[in-house]
């Protein structure tokens, strides 16, 4: 007999949920029931995943019912973000099915009277010599999965799954393209009353004066509700909830607290803050080398508004101590642990459960206003209110992604090599996410009139990719580094995470110095990326993104090419891009090619699809976005003052997928959009010569660098 | 309040209502239509865009009283899974989508084109998407999408 081997580790999602019937259950019509814990927000999340249970437990993909997350419901997988989902919610379905499978086949042998090893498993039936057969349903009865996972199965291998690797086509996508409901602003229970907040245009606002005369006289008006600077409407219909929510805006006035920073000094202002200093990374050279050359360069982004096409919405009922919320949160249980702090209730008494919203590029108002609908709903007992807001809201009050001043220092050795670099953050922590403190972060939480402290934003731990710092260690092979971070202990423009954190902007920095070297020693800005790469999968993309790109082709009159690179947290997706850009009365990305390895592509579309919309998403922030305000109020509330990439300026895009699947597959929502800034930024100084270090690269600032440079 | 009327996805419809409600609060309300999707309310985003009399609308501000006597197309009007329009096909096809919210907006702008250009170029495609947005970056292949429908009519 030879010794069992040590049971592997578990992944961690499965590791924190080990009971088994906690993600998948037979269901007697010949369903596979599989929960997860990560949420669909427009990414194609639960088609993957299904494939990835029906690949394991050997069934036809149709037969796998996805469950919609809930608190009580659905594992706890924190929150669905930081492109993690099937990095985490994956392996573990994975390894669950495979622990299943095992347990059903030994009973299946057993009641056979087979030895397992001789059954096959075809669309959940498992059959035998003989003739025998019988099926997961069959023997669900039988066999309890309330029991915790042990690891003591082995997954398939690559070879042995038939739907990984496979472009399915998404669940989710017919119920959309016939118009059936399927956000959560399409569903209206019976009876659902209809709520409305009022926020002032200023933020952290003081409600000094309130008249409610017009609001009161506003047909199908149910109640108002007031508590401290919290301000809201509840009606009847929605129509109604519009016409009292106009009026009571009128009756209100506020006063502001905080000012706000000059938009026009922020890379300036940003570094003249109060801030808590952390050294991110330090390394010494093996052999020191004088620098004889120092190159400093600073570079900036401004806020970035998630700008999601749906404002948010949610909905809450209460029922004596108990509240029920549908929200389109990415994190239910975190979400719930808030309402919890909020409402000082235990944490049981609150079911919060998901349901689709626009798509989602980070924490934006979902949890918020989430809030706002419970304390609205609290007010008509027994009641579902339904509270959306409104597109100025959206736009002023959601969380927005941390603005950014980075400087880089490299010193050059008497070859002009580099033999330092200095890389240096200031700006606001980049998560204020609910559910991680002991205070709520919910906005309206700090409006209530016993109100709970503002939670100023902070950032990640480095070893879960970390928040300002993302991507501020270099892939490349530099003898020495080191990065500091300064996190502002200060926020007047409210921040928490949006797609990539600090990443965009630290690559965007990194990659900006490297072209700018590479240019000054005359070297091919690839050739001299590779010359610093030594690890084969960094180098494939950067290879493979050229070779498609037909890296570089003849120079033609205002048209520039540009490389830009990176692996997304350092552990991620690897990712290069080339971007083709033509300056003429504007600025306009022609063309963007791509290349990304995410190890195993479970669907490579759906990888395709990922990369295409975050190279898209990039070159909108790039080219045209930067939240705007004066020194009182955020004046970028509506698409006109905070324009987006439109469907005539759009680039077309590439994508070559590198597929590995030997390799643990990693996301890919956000790999690209740190080497496509670089990528345009570099293509832009490649057509005219001149660098702009700050984002958005307008027209206006290309005028302005270049009558500076002439 | 007044009677109003008009064709919607080919029924004869009446309401009572307002004349100045906007015609998307008519549709996702008492009409319980929801295909339609609100993004903004000032026409500036185009997920709600509908087809009355053949051109592409943004049912936000458009108010019920300039709709009446016409003839409305929404989203669920277009075609059903039974029998789907080429441009539903087509999306499916090509997966031409991320979250889609904003995908009953763009459909029924590309609709309004195909019923006056059947073989757009890529670029006329584009400009006539201009007004809808689209935050996931799934242009391309909408794009496409829109391309491969028209193909189809021609063919059909």
């Amino acid at each position: 007999m030879t010794t069992k081997p040590a049971a592997p580790s578990l992944p961690p999602s499965l590791a924190a949920n080990p009971k088994l019937s906690s993600w998948i259950n037979f269901a007697a019509d010949g369903k596979v029931i599989v929960s997860s814990g990560k949420v669909e927000i427009g990414q194609g999340i639960v088609t993957a995943l299904a494939q990835i249970a029906a690949d394991e437990l050997d069934v036809d993909i149709a037969r796998v019912q996805m469950v919609r997350t809930s608190t009580p419901a659905s594992p706890n997988e924190g929150v669905t973000s930081g492109s993690l989902s099937v990095q985490h919610s994956g392996r573990a379905i994975r390894f669950a099915c495979a622990e299943i499978r095992q347990i059903f086949l030994d009973a299946a042998a057993e009641r056979l009277g087979v030895a397992p090893d001789v059954l096959t498993i075809t669309d959940g039936t498992m059959a035998g010599p003989g003739n025998v057969s019988t099926s997961y349903w069959e023997l669900a009865s039988e066999i309890s999965l309330d029991r915790d996972a042990t690891g003591g199965a082995q997954p398939k291998s690559s070879a042995q799954r038939t739907l990984a690797g496979h472009s399915l086509p998404r669940f989710d996508i017919p119920d959309k393209v016939f118009g059936r409901p399927r956000f959560i602003h399409d569903s209206l229970p019976p009876g659902t009353l209809h709520g409305r907040v009022v926020r002032a245009e200023l933020p952290q606002a003081t409600l000094v004066e309130l008249n409610e005369e017009r609001a009161r006289k506003a047909e199908g008006l149910i109640t108002i509700v007031r508590d401290g600077n919290f301000l809201g409407i509840v009606c009847e219909t929605e129509a109604a909830a519009e016409a009292a929510v106009t009026a009571l805006r009128k009756g209100a006035k506020w006063s502001s607290r905080e000012p706000l920073p000059d938009e026009d000094d922020l890379a300036d202002w940003l570094k003249r803050q109060p801030a808590t200093s952390a050294v991110i990374a330090s390394k010494e050279a093996a052999t020191p080398v004088a620098v004889t050359r120092t190159i400093k360069r600073q570079y900036h982004r401004p806020y970035i508004a998630h700008g999601s096409i749906a404002p948010s919405c949610a909905m809450a009922q209460w029922d004596e101590n108990c509240l029920r919320v549908w929200t389109h949160s990415q994190g239910v249980y975190n979400l719930r642990s808030d309402l919890a702090l909020v409402f000082r209730l235990p944490r049981e008494n609150i079911l919060v459960e998901h349901m689709e919203g626009a798509g989602c590029y980070g924490h934006n108002g979902a949890d918020d206003v989430a809030l706002d609908a419970a304390l609205l709903a609290k007010a008509t007992p027994g009641r579902t209110v339904r509270v959306q807001w409104s597109r100025a809201d959206e736009m002023s009050h959601a969380p927005f992604g941390a603005a950014m001043a980075i400087e880089i220092e490299a010193g050059l050795d008497a070859n002009g090599e580099i033999a330092s670099w200095r890389h240096t953050i200031w700006g606001n922590g980049h998560t204020a996410r609910p559910g991680r403190a002991d205070q709520p972060t919910l906005l309206a939480a700090s409006e209530l009139a016993t109100p709970f402290p503002r939670a100023i934003s902070v950032d990640p731990p480095s070893a879960g990719g970390g928040g300002s710092d993302r991507n501020s260690i270099p892939l490349y092979d530099f003898p020495a580094w080191h990065i500091e971070a300064h996190r502002l202990t200060v926020m007047p423009v409210r921040t928490s995470a949006l797609r990539t954190l600090g990443a965009q902007g630290n690559t965007f920095a990194i990659e900006s110095v490297l072209d700018e070297l590479a240019f000054e020693r005359g070297e091919d800005p690839v050739a001299f990326r590779l010359r610093h790469l030594s690890d084969p999968r960094s180098r494939d993309v950067v290879e493979a993104a050229a070779r498609r790109a037909g890296w570089k082709p003849p120079k033609q009159d205002d048209v520039g090419y540009g490389i830009g690179f990176s692996r997304y947290k350092t552990t991620g997706a690897y990712c290069a891009a080339v971007a083709e850009v033509e300056v003429g009365e504007d600025i306009r990305v022609r063309k963007l090619t791509l290349a990304v390895d995410v190890g195993e592509a479970i669907n490579p579309d759906g990888v395709v699809n990922q990369i295409e919309g975050g190279a898209i998403q990039a070159t909108s922030w790039v080219l045209k976005e930067r939240v705007r305000f004066d020194k009182t109020r955020i004046t970028s509330n509506s698409w006109t003052e905070y324009p987006i990439l439109r469907f005539s300026e759009v680039p077309d895009v590439e994508v070559e997928v590198i597929s590995r699947p030997e390799i643990d597959p990693v996301g890919a929502g956000e790999a690209a959009h740190g080497p496509v800034t670089a990528a345009i930024a570099n293509a832009v100084f490649d057509a005219l010569g001149v660098r702009l270090r700050s984002l958005p690269i307008t027209r206006e600032r290309l005028i302005a660098a270049m009558e500076l440079s002439s | 309040m007044p009677t109003l009327r008009f064709r919607l996805n080919g029924v004869e419809t009446e309401i009572d209502a307002d004349p100045d409600t906007p015609l998307l609060t008519a549709l996702r309300g008492p009409l319980g239509l929801t295909g339609s999707h609100f993004g903004c309310g000032s026409g500036e985003c185009g997920a709600c865009m509908v087809l009355v009399d053949d051109h592409a609308l943004m049912s936000c501000d458009t108010p019920l009283w300039s709709v009446a006597g016409k003839t409305i197309t929404t989203v669920e009007g277009l075609g059903t899974e039974q029998q789907p329009h080429a441009l539903q096909r087509a999306f499916i096809a090509g997966q031409a989508m991320q979250c889609g919210y904003c995908l009953s907006g763009i459909m029924m702008s590309a609709a309004a084109l195909l019923k006056r250009n059947t073989d757009p170029t890529s670029a006329e495609v584009k400009a006539a998407l201009d007004r809808n947005l689209c935050r996931c970056g799934s242009h391309n292949r909408m794009v496409r999408a829109v391309l491969r429908a028209a193909a189809e009519m021609r063919a059909s």
